[in-house]
């Protein structure tokens, strides 16, 4: 019995072998009707052999989807919107699912390779965007990654570009924002040590608070096995008399601090970034709690702007709920590729190397206007790093309301 | 005395099976990957260090799961150290050895050596335990090891390796580099890992583990697991015996996570998780307890399979759980096993009545 | 260290201790009459927690805002339907998984367990999605003043609930019939089947009463640690198997033991060496009590026969 099992077993193997090494002729065969796999858009536009092949991997399962589903989603929109416009440039966009998981990432990598993906939306999260983005740069894919925000991802690949900050950005420029604005005496920081988005930021936070002048009182760590109980955290921070608490994390974390320091009667100012963003989309989490704490985000769904309001109108069409900055970032990210790709004049037909070449040479020279950037627009430098400003914004009666 | 494949020794016939299915797979996809075009397609290409990586740890816990008989839930820590102190190595060498593969190959010693240390460490006080007991001494120290690497910074520079824990003192100097960073975990400048080289760990570690359990010291693990007091009785020390299973099960593993870091840009300690463990150990059970050519297949098809069911997007999790549930049920079924026995003494009935 | 951080501490200990000791009792019960290590009961937490969060934000429509039987109804219900719900599943799946592997090898059952808790988390994962659900405490998120000490309503229902589950547990099993009979089964399986017990009812019971008490589990954590994702069972799930090994697996009162130990230990680990840490130290400590006494702080040390 043993036997026959492991003979099934080993069936199995060589077929899905099998369909692993076929993968690459069927795949070259019906160029246009891939579509019909995996996660692959819903939209194929009428001529397919005329449309750029769209990559990314992102977490589409698994406890970090809610980023990666979003990035699909925003990045899908845009898609749709250009397709249906017709102009000369048209996307077919495919999302693989990597778990959050650098290994993972590699295999849905090569499965986009094998889909004969142009251009590349690189990982949604860091630590697989360090991994897929070395494959970027060997392959010479053009990559635009819409969020995995470490310095690692672009550095020393001339071919990898950033729609987010990165973190060090990210903490110095809440640094900068905090003694600008007077925010606080004592600071106090709370970041998860097992996590590079955090650390990252942390780490620079520190070291730009300390050229500042700013009043550091202390910091305090947990891992994702801890993420339940922060009253020790909270503890210390309110016996260093602490009246500004950073917080360079994900706002799931972050919702739960908000609760147990309301629970101590400890009330200082909260100071977030990028990560707090989606707080207030929290099933069933009481707003009021959230009421005055700032943070810094590239995108704000509240937005007045016609931009922002179009697409936060068509996400909530489509999908029933408001979009978070990984849907706007991936959303800019499309358009900057349609830019992009006119400037330098593309067409589909080229190879992704010759797109490489190309987009290396326009995107350094570009002025992009999206959602995520203010009015002055949005501009990378060679090495793939973005630059734009950062919106301070403060929860006021459940909404965004901007800071300045 | 002449032996031919029918008259031979079922566990000899079952090793040679082993190295010819390891063997054979290696040589049909080196054909591949040479002369059909676009080799074996780029998803399998990118899955065969992994493979290898992990079929090495599906042999090594099968020796102390299914030959030495103590249930071990936190392999995936030794293939951390394994991992972090290799590709450490590979990092600090790389300016010494030039040539990649004799880089690795001193990797997977360190990582080897390293990861052996660990497991005799927590091989003393653990062996001592027996049964579930074993088991969650093991997770735990396969949940600290974890906590422990993810604090653990350590760089070089031309004045020697520095070390700290918690938080990042190390002070570089010129030329220095941080070979682990605590959370970030490592970021290998090179991949050095290649599918020539995990095959032939793999054919390494066969050789280790069969020459092993058909020695004198593979006998006395075996009769320890199946009756501890006999095995004391005779005069065996089971917990000499338990041990060197464990030692040298740990020092494999240790070379596994060599390979599998070294052949990735980044990876970090959360990686090697309680979840990883469990992986390892389905592939185990699945092969078969002691079968070695069946935690090969199993290791190399589950590690396929995921990747196979990428069109099932969110449900191949799913299935891959009821798969795994309903293969649990199937093969500890009663009603199957007899009827396979009936179907069996039938064939025999047969065979008998056609020769009358 | 003053004096009143510690105490504060301490209750925060018990609290956390308390949610580990009842997780830990359904490990306990389940292992000392199946001798199975059920990993999926971490699962089966997340679902009561679940079940209880929609059936709360359903119900609290309905009710006038501040009423008494707003507060009220909406939790209780939430409650009771999320131990109903967990006790079928549990019944269900001990039905469908680990009946048919009663003659099998342990590890067989051990691998259908994981199987089963995969299951779990994936099928959460695709019902409910991962973005995380925020879950309102249900006894309100009040506290009581006790001099300069301030304590959660939530805590002090925590610790509460856990002292009543025990005394119930413990006079269930040791004065009811059924109770007897678990007892019994644990014991010896065959001279029980002897006795005339049921033997499979006796092991569909006691995952019964595992499976509700997870539920209750579920609900508290939620409420002490308000964010519900498909994968809030799992670490707690494997801490409490932790806890309960700790305080002697098989044993009730050692998992309560346990529980609180454990509890108390995490909080102190990160209060006073480091919070990066306190997991490796509470696992630490495991490996040491475990050297000493190698079943457990209250477990029965069985001779083995030759």
């Amino acid at each position: 019995m043993k036997k026959l099992f492991s003979l099934a077993l080993a069936l199995a193997m060589t077929m899905s072998l099998a369909a692993c090494g076929g993968g690459s002729n069927s795949s070259a065969s019906q160029s246009g009707a891939a579509s019909s796999t995996g996660s692959v858009s819903s939209s194929t536009p009428s001529e397919a052999s005329n449309a750029f092949k769209l990559g990314g991997t992102g977490p589409l399962t698994g406890g970090a989807s809610i980023y990666g589903i979003a990035a699909q989603r925003g990045a899908q929109i845009a898609v749709d919107e250009i397709n249906a416009e017709g102009g000369d440039i048209q996307f077919v966009l495919r999302y693989e699912d990597d778990v959050h998981d650098p290994e993972k990432a590699v295999n849905a990598y090569n499965a986009l390779k094998e889909w004969g993906m142009q251009i590349s939306l690189g990982s949604v999260t860091s630590q697989p965007g360090i991994s897929t983005s070395a494959l970027n740069y060997e392959d010479s894919i053009f990559a635009l990654t819409p969020s995995a925000s470490s310095p690692d991802v672009i550095s020393g690949k001339d071919n990898v570009y950033q729609m987010c900050f990165s973190d060090p950005n990210q903490g110095l420029a809440s640094a900068q924002y905090i003694s600008e604005q007077n925010l606080g005496e004592k600071v106090f920081i709370i970041w998860k040590s097992d996590d590079n988005y955090s650390t990252g930021i942390k780490d620079k936070f520190v070291a730009e608070a300390e050229a500042l002048g700013l009043n550091v009182v202390g910091n305090a760590t947990f891992t994702t096995d801890t993420q339940t109980d922060f009253t020790v955290q909270l503890t210390q921070a309110k016996q260093a008399e602490a009246d500004l608490l950073f917080l360079p994390i994900y706002y799931d974390a972050a919702s739960l601090i908000l609760t147990q320091a309301n629970a101590m009667g400890y009330a200082p100012k909260f100071f977030g970034v990028d990560g707090m963003d989606g707080i207030l989309t929290v099933e069933g989490f009481d707003t009021s709690l959230a009421e005055g704490v700032m943070l810094l985000t590239p995108f704000n769904a509240d937005a007045e702007d016609e931009a922002t309001q179009h697409f936060v109108k068509a996400y909530q069409d489509k999908y029933g709920e408001t979009p978070i900055q990984f849907a706007a970032d991936a959303y800019d990210c499309v358009y900057a590729y349609k830019q992009a790709l006119e400037t330098a004049g593309c067409t589909p037909d080229m190879s992704a190397a010759d797109i490489n070449a190309k987009l290396k040479e326009t995107f350094p020279t570009i002025t992009f206007t999206g959602l995520t950037g203010d009015g002055a627009g949005i501009t990378w430098d060679a090495t793939g790093a973005v630059s734009k400003s950062p919106k301070g914004m403060v929860i006021q009666n459940g909404v965004y309301v901007g800071m300045d | 005395m002449k032996k031919n494949l029918l008259t031979m020794n079922k566990s000899t016939r079952s090793m040679l099976f082993t190295y010819i299915l390891v063997i054979g797979s290696f040589i049909i996809i080196q054909l591949l990957r040479t002369f059909k075009d676009g080799g074996v397609g780029a998803v399998l290409e990118g899955q065969l260090i992994p493979i290898c990586a992990y079929v090495t740890m599906a042999l090594a816990l099968n020796l102390v799961v299914g030959i030495s008989g103590e249930l071990s839930l936190g392999h995936a820590g030794f293939m951390s150290i394994g991992a972090f102190m290799g590709c450490a190595a590979a990092g600090a060498l790389s300016g010494v050895i030039p040539s990649a593969p004799v880089r690795l190959a001193v990797a997977m010693l360190v990582g080897a050596a390293l990861a052996g240390f660990f497991g005799f460490l927590i091989g003393i006080p653990v062996l001592r335990l027996n049964g579930d007991y074993l088991a969650i001494v093991t997770l735990a120290f396969g949940e600290i090891i974890k906590s422990l690497i993810t604090n653990v910074y350590l760089g070089v520079d031309s004045k020697g390796f520095q070390f700290s824990f918690l938080t990042d003192k190390n002070t570089l100097g010129e030329g220095g580099m941080q070979l682990i960073k605590g959370p970030m975990g490592v970021m290998n400048t090179q991949r050095i890992s290649s599918f020539v080289a995990g095959f032939v760990l793999v054919v390494i570690t066969l050789v280790v583990i069969f020459n092993l359990v058909n020695s004198r010291t593979g006998r006395a693990i075996m009769a320890a697991r199946d009756n501890r007091i006999a095995a004391e009785s005779v005069g065996i020390s089971v917990t000499k015996y338990k041990m060197i299973a464990f030692v040298t099960s740990a020092a494999l593993a240790g070379t596994a996570g060599t390979l599998d870091g070294c052949s990735q840009t980044t990876f970090v300690a959360t990686k090697f998780d309680f979840n990883t463990s469990i992986l390892i150990l389905v592939f185990v059970v699945l092969g078969g307890l002691g079968n070695m050519w069946g935690s090969v297949i199993a290791a190399a098809a589950l590690t396929i399979l995921p990747e196979a069911l990428r069109e099932f997007a969110d449900y191949r999790m799913l299935v891959y759980a009821i798969v795994l549930i309903l293969v649990m049920l199937a093969t500890n079924n009663p009603t199957l096993w007899n009827w396979y026995a009936r179907f069996q003494r039938k064939k025999a009935e047969d065979k008998g009545g056609a020769e009358q | 260290m003053d004096f009143l951080t510690l105490l504060d501490y301490l209750i925060r200990g018990l609290s956390l201790g308390s949610i580990y000791a009842i997780i830990a009792l359904g490990y306990t019960m389940v292992y000392g009459i199946a001798k199975m290590l059920n990993f999926a009961h971490g699962d089966v937490i997340m679902v009561g927690g679940y079940v209880c969060f929609f059936t709360m934000s359903g119900l609290s429509t309905s009710f006038e805002e501040g009423s008494m039987a707003g507060a009220v109804v909406p939790a209780l219900a939430g409650i009771l339907l999320s131990m109903v719900v967990c006790t079928a599943l549990g019944v269900v799946i001990e039905g469908l998984a680990y009946k048919p592997l009663r003659q099998a090898p342990s590890l067989a059952v051990l691998i259908t367990a994981i199987g089963v808790s995969y299951f779990l988390q994936n099928a959460a994962l695709i019902l409910w999605s991962s973005s995380p659900k925020y879950f309102s405490p249900i006894v309100g998120s009040g506290q009581l003043q006790v001099g300069p000490l301030s304590i959660s309503y939530v805590t002090l229902v925590t610790i509460a609930a856990c002292v009543v589950i025990m005394i119930a547990l413990t006079s269930f099993t040791g004065r009811t019939k059924l109770g007897k009979a678990m007892r019994a089964v644990s014991e010896d399986k065959g001279a029980a089947q002897l006795m005339g017990i049921n033997v499979n009812r006796t092991i569909s019971m006691t995952f019964a009463i595992g499976s509700a008490l997870a539920a209750i589990a579920g609900v508290l954590l939620c409420s002490a640690y308000p964010t519900l994702t498909p994968t809030t069972g799992s670490m707690p799930g494997i801490k409490a198997f932790t806890a309960a090994v700790f305080g002697g697996i098989g044993s009730i009162p050692g998992a309560l033991l346990g529980g609180l130990l454990l509890g108390i230990i995490e909080i102190f680990a990160g209060a006073y060496i480091s919070t990066q840490l306190s997991t490796a130290v509470v696992f630490g400590v495991l490996i040491i009590v475990l050297l000493v006494k190698p079943a457990g702080l209250l477990g029965k040390t069985v001779r083995e026969k030759v």
